[in-house]
């Protein structure tokens, strides 16, 4: 989504990035930035929470509005419930390394399979 | 100051997903894009005047968003925004299917809020579509065939800006 952006910011058109991954939208570098701080799937609001939908919405119009350089990045100030999610994504630890290394392997004998027509 | 912490706050995805993958045994990790230049186009006319767009990482339908071996299989497309849609694909997106859900599509593509934005005049108009781009493993798929169709787009519906939200 970023190189998206990129690409119609070199071609004339204006772009906000609207996003909760802070570390994969800054290190591709985008020109504005809605940065919120939740767990990834709801960039743009808490579902069913319109209040909170129209106000990021309107922060990433103003940043549209405002910004005078590339890097812009602003943090709304919106939080989630918990903060569970936070560790809870991805994780690894000893309860499912097993299960992990399985899992992979298992998904590439099935890529291997489709790949060899079986 | 609320309080003090030894740790940043918000996830690196970038270190989260390559632990994670490495955990599975792939020993490559995924390399990100990085750019240490960023292109930069200031609005040419006052945000009451201009036509703002939106764009997404979700699919319309679910026989779009196939996994097969080769990773993710979409092609951008462009739907009006009026009807909204009241529901799009994102069950092959890499989002946290735990702790929330995507039930809502303005929680991650605004089409509400923004025509709420054009009828208040805060914004000119609103596009008449959005459009959907795929997440895509491959950069280069991304820079030669997403990114000029999404622009190609824009043009055609003569916008000035564009939100993009990214799951």
């Amino acid at each position: 989504m970023s190189l998206v952006a990129r690409h119609l910011e070199a071609n004339g058109v204006s772009t906000v990035v609207m996003g909760c991954a802070r570390d994969i939208v800054e290190e591709c570098g985008v020109a504005r930035f809605v940065f919120t701080d939740f767990p990834l799937g709801n960039p743009c609001g808490k579902p069913w929470d319109q209040e909170m939908q129209r106000s990021i919405v309107g922060s990433a119009l103003n940043l549209l509005d405002r910004a005078w350089m590339p890097r812009t990045t602003i943090q709304t100030p919106f939080l989630w419930e918990n903060d569970t999610w936070r560790d809870a994504f991805m994780r690894v630890d000893e309860s499912n390394r097993e299960a992990l290394a399985r899992a992979g392997e298992e998904r590439r004998r099935r890529q291997a399979e489709v790949k060899t027509g079986r | 100051m609320d309080n003090l912490r030894p740790y940043r706050s918000f996830v690196s995805y970038i270190d989260r997903s390559r632990e994670y993958y490495a955990a599975q045994g792939y020993s490559k990790p995924y390399a990100w894009a990085h750019h240490d230049d960023v292109p930069f186009t200031p609005l040419r006319k006052p945000l009451s005047g201009c036509r703002v767009g939106l764009v997404t990482t979700a699919g319309r339908t679910e026989a779009e968003g196939l996994i097969g071996a080769g990773g993710l299989k979409r092609d951008p497309y462009a739907e009006p925004v009026n009807p909204p849609p009241k529901s799009l694909f994102t069950d092959d997106l890499f989002w946290d299917k735990k702790a929330t859900h995507t039930d809502d599509v303005d929680s991650f593509l605004p089409i509400n809020s923004l025509a709420e934005q054009a009828a208040g005049g805060r914004i000119g108009s609103a596009s008449p579509r959005f459009y959907g781009v795929p997440t895509d493993y491959s950069q280069s798929r991304t820079l030669q065939g997403a990114a000029p169709k999404i622009l190609e787009w824009c043009r055609e519906d003569a916008l000035d800006a564009v939100l993009l939200s990214a799951l």
